[in-house]
């Protein structure tokens, strides 16, 4: 029995460009030493200009997306309007710190596009918001990945550089990673579309 | 009993509900990842007129460098500020609510905010907590009594001195300014000394690191100074950085989102895609 962020493994990454935003994430579902699905979804679109992503605990991601997906709702239904990515990263930050005596075992990244201005945050498992750097990432494999992004990374990329990098920096890190891995998907986000590109890895 | 659960849900505060869950998952021997901590070093140094306050920019997780550039000096009112060492949410959000409580009260009783006020509603908050609210801070504010420099820890002691320092760096600077403070110091001396304490605990102390800000606060304002001093910035750049041709990265399947006309499409002919 290690941790409990290692029990299902994951690896996630965000990073910024030049008015556009990328995310990044493996596929790999398991528990402990055994793989259950390579297809599990980590990186989900709140709205058209925010993408959340989570690792750690899977039971929990998906119950933390939905509490998000319900607070996303309930706004655009009683303010009549979209939600800022600065408003939601906020929101984010304060639903962990509520249950800072009995968390939950997410790492989130929020990615968003306020006005062409890319908007990046991760947070520990208690609400503390880090938005200063110009990639985040988290998940088991995360250390690699850091590494792969020092290296990798320059500030202002276009969003068909940009995808390469973050492509390149997750595969890197999570071959490294024994819990992460078995695909990845690559997210980039700008101001007229979202592409969604599903890699091909060592092992798909 | 669900008109208990709605009660507890408006009334706000920590919501307790995972608690349980999180003691029987630790109960069967798995460990949680540590936290965000502040590792840090902070000071506060009081000079003829007003306070100065500074703090590295280093945040860790565990051994990690979480964030190699964040801020631990807060606001917590016009008039003071807070430096905050020990564990990063718990300082976000307790300087957040603090800053929007002192907000309230000032609005409500068209005073200035005071530094031994603060002090009250910080220890009394942290006391019944029993230290589990990890923040150790530093206020520093100038009001109507004059320049005021205290220290809280986290079970919810305070220690008011003319200078004070926190964190794992604390040593390091403490002899900075035990050998160097005296009374009487100028706005530019008490800058200087600080961050002179600061600069130790950077070098000395493995959880302290990155850059220096610094803060003064007078009668006439506030005067923060965000990276005033940078001793570890990037010393070289890559040679031939690194680039990617487009399409690099073979893939199985690309898709399109458009906004606009709320459509998926899926991509095939740009680039090889493996079935």
């Amino acid at each position: 029995m290690s941790g409990i962020f290692e029990y299902n493994g994951g690896s996630i990454v965000g990073m910024k460009g030049k008015n556009c935003i990328a995310m990044a994430c493996d596929r790999r579902f398991g528990q402990q030493m055994s793989t259950i699905t390579t297809n599990y979804q980590k990186v989900f679109k709140i709205q058209d200009n925010i993408l959340l992503a989570l690792s750690g605990l899977n039971s929990d991601i998906h119950t933390f997306y939905a509490l998000m997906e319900k607070e996303i709702n309930l706004y655009n239904l009683k303010e009549n309007r979209k939600m800022k990515p600065t408003t939601f990263a906020n929101l984010v930050a304060s639903a962990l710190y509520e249950r800072r005596f009995g968390p939950f075992f997410v790492t989130p990244i929020v990615a968003g596009l306020e006005n062409g201005k890319p908007i990046l945050a991760t947070y520990d498992s208690i609400g503390c918001k880090s938005d200063l750097d110009d990639f985040q990432v988290g998940g088991t494999g995360g250390n690699y990945i850091y590494g792969a992004c020092e290296a990798f990374f320059k500030p202002d990329l276009s969003p068909e550089e940009l995808e390469e990098v973050i492509g390149q920096s997750l595969v890197s890190g999570c071959d490294r990673d024994s819990l992460s891995g078995w695909g990845g998907v690559v997210y980039v986000l700008t101001e007229q579309k979202l592409t969604v590109k599903i890699l091909k890895t060592k092992q798909t | 009993m669900q008109y208990l659960d709605n009660y507890l849900q408006s009334k706000g505060g920590y919501d307790y509900t995972n608690v349980k869950r999180n003691e029987l998952m630790k109960a069967q021997g798995f460990k949680e990842i540590p936290f965000t901590k502040t590792g840090t070093t902070i000071v506060g140094v009081i000079f003829d007129g007003g306070v100065v306050m500074a703090a590295d920019t280093r945040a860790t997780a565990g051994s990690i460098v979480a964030d190699k550039n964040c801020e631990k000096l807060h606001p917590l009112a016009p008039n003071i500020w807070a430096a905050g060492a020990g564990t990063a949410a718990d300082l976000h959000h307790q300087c957040a609510h603090f800053n929007a409580k002192l907000k309230l009260q000032r609005l409500n009783l068209n005073r200035q905010s005071r530094v031994n006020e603060v002090i009250t509603k910080l220890t009394t908050k942290l006391f019944p907590y029993r230290g589990h609210i990890g923040v150790a801070l530093i206020i520093g504010g100038i009001d109507s009594n004059g320049p005021q420099l205290a220290s809280v820890s986290p079970h919810g002691n305070y220690v008011y001195h003319p200078f004070q320092s926190m964190g794992s760096g604390s040593l390091a600077a403490l002899g900075i300014l035990e050998a160097k403070f005296q009374d009487g110091l100028t706005k530019q001396q008490a800058i200087d000394l600080a961050i002179e304490a600061i600069e130790a605990g950077i070098f000395h102390d493995m959880g302290s690191g990155s850059n220096v800000d610094v803060v003064a606060i007078t009668k006439e304002g506030v005067d923060y100074r965000r990276n005033i001093r940078q001793f570890n910035a990037k010393s070289h750049q890559k040679q031939i950085p690194y680039h990617f041709p487009a399409n690099n990265t073979p893939a199985l399947r690309k898709y399109e989102f458009n906004f606009e006309k709320q459509e998926l499409s899926e991509i095939g002919q740009e680039m090889e895609i493996i079935e």
